[in-house]
């Protein structure tokens, strides 16, 4: 057997400052983590994705989870806020808080979900890449 | 208001997601963009097979 795939790389990156900012940075601004570690390219193309799935679940009348009524609105919920403070800006705007009533609706609220979903697993690169687990 | 079509969703869902999955999942740029085409032509892929399949169980 190999030996561990995920053991830290050493590099002088990995012992300054606080390590969970792009985590950090990440959730609340999608590509900012990748912003901070000189990622430039892949920073812009995860905010523009990410940014634009979440404004055209807006743009097609999507819900915004509020509220817990069930299982199903806990993981919706969970899913809405990993867009940060996409989420909390449109929440403070009153966006996304008609009930879903068409087809389309209903994929804006799965755009929404999906998107801040995708800016987790984008914070987590972020976090990686900061300690050294991916180049 | 914004009505795209259900492939359009499809196909927009499917850009965004395969960008982050290429970008996250991989580490050089040339094996970014493969697993990024890889996942596009797998979303949308599979979405034109059950659309079939659902088209033909529904006859």
């Amino acid at each position: 057997m190999s030996t561990t795939p995920n053991k830290p790389v050493a590099g002088k990156k990995s012992d300054q400052g606080f390590v969970y900012l792009p985590l950090i940075a990440g959730w609340l601004v999608p590509g900012a983590g990748h912003f901070l570690l000189g990622k430039w390219i892949r920073g812009t193309l995860l905010a523009v994705s990410i940014v634009a799935m979440f404004a055209l679940g807006l743009a097609m009348q999507g819900k915004l989870y509020t509220s817990v009524q069930d299982i199903l609105g806990l993981l919706g919920m969970a899913g809405d806020m990993g867009t940060g403070l996409l989420y909390l800006v449109s929440r403070a705007l009153g966006l996304g808080s008609q009930p879903t009533q068409t087809t389309v609706a209903d994929y804006g609220k799965v755009f929404i979900v999906v998107a801040g979903l995708l800016n987790i697993i984008a914070a987590v690169d972020a976090h990686n890449l900061r300690t050294g687990r991916k180049s | 208001m914004f009505h795209p079509s259900h492939f359009a969703a499809v196909l927009l869902f499917s850009l965004f997601a395969s960008t982050v999955f290429g970008i996250t999942m991989r580490d050089t740029p040339q094996r970014m963009f493969r697993y990024g085409a890889y996942c596009f032509i797998l979303f949308v892929g599979s979405a034109i097979v059950l659309s079939w399949v659902m088209l033909l169980i529904a006859r």
